[in-house]
């Protein structure tokens, strides 16, 4: 039987507020544990919590970004469980109504666009963690992180493929760092994704029954626990068996998912709108003060690329995959002139380059002044595209500019015709052989000469007019 | 110097009549005299309290008195107070020492005020008879066989037994009038939002507002003044200018509009109170009051509605008390599960786990629109109701509860019973309206009964207002209990 995979995902996008969402203590990453818990978020009695008004002004950012509905008044429940991690035994988040409503992503799956629906997006606070190694037997709690903001973004289950939920939560990634609004270090849990999962029959529209695998933390353990778990659900079906609803976890070293809890043992969380917090009503003028605040979009910014630049669609979009990346070619094809050579840099050298050292853009050693400085070279005939990849090796590893490179190295490209035309002759005279063949109607023949003439030059020499004086001289 | 009110004790430290310190060892004393009948106390530390004393005596010595500085007081166990022993009444926090201060506790150091030690109450505030504190039942001074009403029960009983001039209180559906009421004494819970509820162990945080409980109104007035005020870390603070609740004690109450249900004096009212309410209700009218009939219609409904709203707040309030950071931990156990079963089957009291039962249920997935929403709709209703009747008066008058204080023990056996007696007060929670008690007789038992007075909105001032005429007049405020 051919089965389709249905993938929807819940990201919890940890927000970069300098302070917990409902306590002035700090939300700094990696402090010695349960420094950075006040009586707030320890939940001692009689202990209340004060919403910071930067989540709100951040998840209005985001459904901004989403193209969303934002509710004007949006109210704050009680999610009620059980567990050490979670002081007052109940998670501040929201239910019925969430600061943010629908809206789409727009996904890059091979070099198809494909539009995603957001079903919702909500505010809440992170849990602690229980720590249960090194305490022999027994569990920590460190509650440094409780309290963090979180918007939990859920998508509709509009995802075909693992491709497709990874080129999501990638989209979703980079637009959350592009708005400035999340630090988006998924190693430290600034960005973490639940998915749910199922199959059905190709053609069915009933939805199968779908498991949700907890936190993945990575792009990598995203793609894998999807693809173990459809597996897992095609085989046990066509075996027939039956997928239960269940919550699952992915194990990185067997590569597997096990089960956590069956439907059985769901939770009754008892929403119930919190009477600590008043309903957050937000204005007409806050959403148009913070529209008017917003960055250009990546959507925005493709289509200006394309039409200012004269980029393809591809190129703009991968240069749109980062405010970065975008900002760093702005930068060179402004100055340059030059938009095509710009991106074929940019998305080719400049990008594998930093692939290779896994650095990030911001990290780039060739500023975009220098980049644009070897751009120039090249536009006006300066460097071959050999001599300019010479150049690029030595804007990487020092701080020189591309023309002091080019001085120091005499990198020049030889445009004098009378020095071609010398040793156009020289190549001519040592090479009888390639002449005859040459003479004799074997065209390839001239490229050997070409080749003589360019060794000669070190490279320098330029090539459109090594070929145009042999075929002069060889008429 | 047993029988000063508050503001009689701040004119005579300030005339240098008396210390703080003075002041402070004759209450001191009479705690230890009169606390083993009364059991009105749950913590006492007089080398602390002396220590306070003194240091107030030292901060009017050097001319930075203010208008209470020295006064003594006493704070409900419900209220945070760093280094005092806050127990909320219950097992579940008998080790738990608060390392902060609750806002009202902050007002009250401000102020200068004097701490002697920290009331006794039901659990977690949750009761009407002072029976379900983990402390053991709170005896009424009037007759140490009743109960003294609750939650605020030690509060009540501590100021009517002149134990202490003031003492802090709160009432989630009557805790502070209800007590008030059945020991004698003055006390108001003011319009929700108006005293901060930082610091205050939350029961059923949309009702919860704390209050005074004093002899006067006068010193009920004087410490509002102290206990109200915007607070930032309270998102149901209210941001208002500062108002002085002695501003218009003085004025007379021709004109004034009383308004009476006829719900608050249909079948169920005791005969005795009701007469003690017509009395002060003929005493007003000679004022120069005007009585106008009104009706609150949904007063029966505001018994279901609040028992379920209360003890759903309060099934997940009471979720932080696991054993994990503080308070009880059950001392053997097996895993997790196990743990929590344990620590909350001993730290909470059999009242406490009926309503954390009684929330979750209502609470719980099916149940929760034919429960909880169906209350919150009840809740507007009430509140449309006083909305009409404060078109047609200034204040509302009525009795506080049904009887004056029933026997300890008499009503234990019988939750609803007990719930039933609430009737005249929970509406006011609901509705977040202030209500006060203001002392207006006795019933042929020599049990004492309340004259309940509920305002408007940030009508605080009025009601003061008309329970000072009335005590200008009368002087059941002024009688105390043998002891």
């Amino acid at each position: 039987m051919k089965w389709e995979v249905v993938i929807g995902l819940e990201v919890h996008v940890q927000l970069n507020t300098a302070t917990k969402i409902f306590s002035g203590t700090s939300t700094a990453f990696g402090a010695e544990p349960n420094t950075q818990a006040s009586a707030v978020e320890l939940a001692f009695p009689g202990v209340l919590p004060v919403l910071n008004k930067a989540v709100v002004e951040k998840a209005i950012r985001l459904g901004l970004a989403l193209g969303s509905k934002i509710n004007q008044k949006n109210v704050f429940a009680r999610k009620n469980y059980f567990y050490p991690d979670l002081p007052k035994g109940y998670q501040i988040s929201q239910m019925e109504l969430p600061i943010v409503e629908g809206g789409v992503l727009p996904i890059l799956v091979g070099e198809e666009e494909k539009l995603v629906k957001l079903t919702r997006a909500h505010m809440e606070e992170d849990a602690g963690k229980s720590l249960h190694e090194d305490f022999s037997g027994m569990t920590g709690i460190d509650l440094n992180r409780a309290g963090t903001p979180l918007l939990e973004v859920v998508s509709e289950p509009d995802m075909r493929s693992p491709e497709e939920a990874v080129a999501y939560a990638r989209a979703l990634h980079s637009l959350v760092m592009w708005l400035g609004i999340c630090d988006g270090n998924m190693q430290e849990g600034s960005f973490r994704v639940d998915a749910n999962v199922s199959v059905r029959p190709f053609g069915q529209q009933e939805f199968g029954t779908r498991r949700e695998i907890k936190n993945l933390n990575s792009f990598r353990f995203l793609e894998q626990a999807i693809k173990y778990e459809i597996q897992w659900q095609i085989d046990t079906l066509e075996d027939g068996g039956r997928v239960e609803q269940a919550t699952v976890l992915f194990d990185p070293d067997s590569g597997e998912t096990r089960m956590m809890r069956s439907k059985e043992d769901a939770h009754d969380y008892r929403y119930f709108p919190d009477p600590d917090l008043l309903p957050v009503r937000i204005a007409d003028e806050q959403i148009e003060r913070i529209r008017s605040e917003m960055p250009e979009l990546p959507a925005a910014m493709k289509a200006r690329f394309v039409e200012a630049f004269g980029v393809s669609s591809y190129d703009a979009a991968l240069l749109t995959g980062s405010r970065a990346t975008a900002e760093y070619f702005e930068a060179v094809a402004q100055a340059s002139g030059q938009g095509k050579l710009a991106a074929n840099w940019v998305n080719g050298e400049i990008a594998a380059r930093l692939n290779r050292d896994g650095k990030d853009i911001s990290a780039c050693p060739i500023t975009a002044e220098r980049l644009t400085g070897l751009i120039q070279r090249i536009a006006d005939n300066t460097l071959s595209s050999k001599l300019a990849k010479q150049v690029f090796d030595a804007l990487w590893d020092s701080d020189l500019s591309a023309d002091a490179i080019i001085e120091r190295d005499g990198l020049k490209q030889v445009s004098d015709v009378g020095a071609i035309e010398k040793m156009v002759e020289e190549a001519i005279a040592a090479n009888p052989k390639a002449v005859e063949e040459y003479r004799a109607g074997k065209e390839k023949a001239l490229n050997a000469l070409a080749g003589q003439v360019m060794k000669a030059s070190k490279g320098k020499a330029n090539p459109a007019q090594v070929q145009d004086i042999l075929k002069q001289k060889l008429a | 110097m047993t029988n000063a009110t508050l503001k009689q004790l701040s004119q005579q430290l300030a005339a240098g009549e008396v210390s703080s310190v003075e002041l402070a060892t004759h209450y001191l004393d009479r705690i230890e005299a009169l606390n083993p009948q009364l059991n009105a106390f749950i913590t006492v530390d007089r080398v602390r309290t002396l220590a306070d004393a003194a240091a107030a005596d030292a901060a009017r010595a050097a001319g930075q008195a203010g208008l209470l500085t020295g006064v003594p007081m006493v704070h409900k166990d419900i209220f945070c107070q760093q280094g005092w022993k806050t127990s909320c009444g219950s097992k579940m926090l008998d080790n738990f020492i608060s390392p902060y201060s609750a806002h009202v506790v902050e007002q009250c150091n401000a102020a200068g005020l004097v701490t002697l030690g920290r009331a006794n109450m039901d659990e977690f505030a949750m009761g009407s008879s002072n029976e379900n504190s983990f402390y053991g039942a709170v005896k009424n001074p009037w007759d140490l066989n009743a109960i003294p009403g609750g939650s605020s029960g030690g509060s009540a009983a501590a100021v009517a037994a002149r134990l202490t001039p003031v003492a802090t209180a709160t009432d989630t559906g009557g805790s502070i009038r209800q007590p008030a009421s059945h020991c004698g004494v003055t006390g108001i819970k003011p319009t929700y939002g108006v005293v901060s509820r930082y610091g205050m162990v939350a029961y059923a945080s949309s009702l919860d507002q704390g209050g005074p409980i004093a002899q006067t109104a006068e010193d009920c007035a004087l410490m509002l003044n102290v206990m109200a005020g915007f607070d930032e870390r309270d998102s149901t603070s209210l941001e208002r200018a500062r108002e002085d609740y002695t501003r218009e004690l003085n004025q007379p109450l021709a004109g004034l509009r009383v308004g009476l249900p006829r719900e608050y004096f249909a079948d169920g009212l005791d005969a005795d109170v009701a007469k003690v309410i017509e009395d002060a209700v003929a005493e007003l009218k000679k004022q120069g009051a005007q009585v106008v009939d009104i009706s609150l219609p949904n007063t029966e409904l505001s018994i279901p509605a609040y028992y379920v709203i209360a003890p759903a707040e309060a099934s997940t309030n009471l979720s932080r008390f696991d054993g994990v950071r503080y308070g009880h931990r059950a001392a053997d156990y097996k895993d997790l599960v196990d743990m929590y079963e344990k620590t909350r089957a001993e730290g909470f009291g059999a009242e406490v786990k009926r309503r954390i039962l009684v929330g979750s249920y209502v609470l719980s997935h099916g149940y929760y629109d034919a429960y909880y929403l169906k209350a919150q709709k009840i809740r507007r209703l009430i509140a449309n109701d006083f909305k009409a009747a404060f078109e047609q008066c200034d204040v509302i008058l009525g009795p506080v509860a049904p009887t004056a204080a029933f026997n300890i023990g008499e009503k234990s056996g019988d939750p609803v019973q007990m719930y039933l007696s609430d009737i005249y007060t929970l509406s006011v929670n609901l509705a977040g309206l202030p209500g006060m008690s203001v002392p207006a007789g006795f019933d042929r038992r020599g049990r004492p009964v309340g004259l309940q007075i509920i305002g408007n909105y940030f009508g605080e001032a009025k009601m003061l207002n008309v329970a000072h005429q009335f005590q200008l007049a009368t002087d059941w405020h002024t009688r105390a209990p043998a002891l």
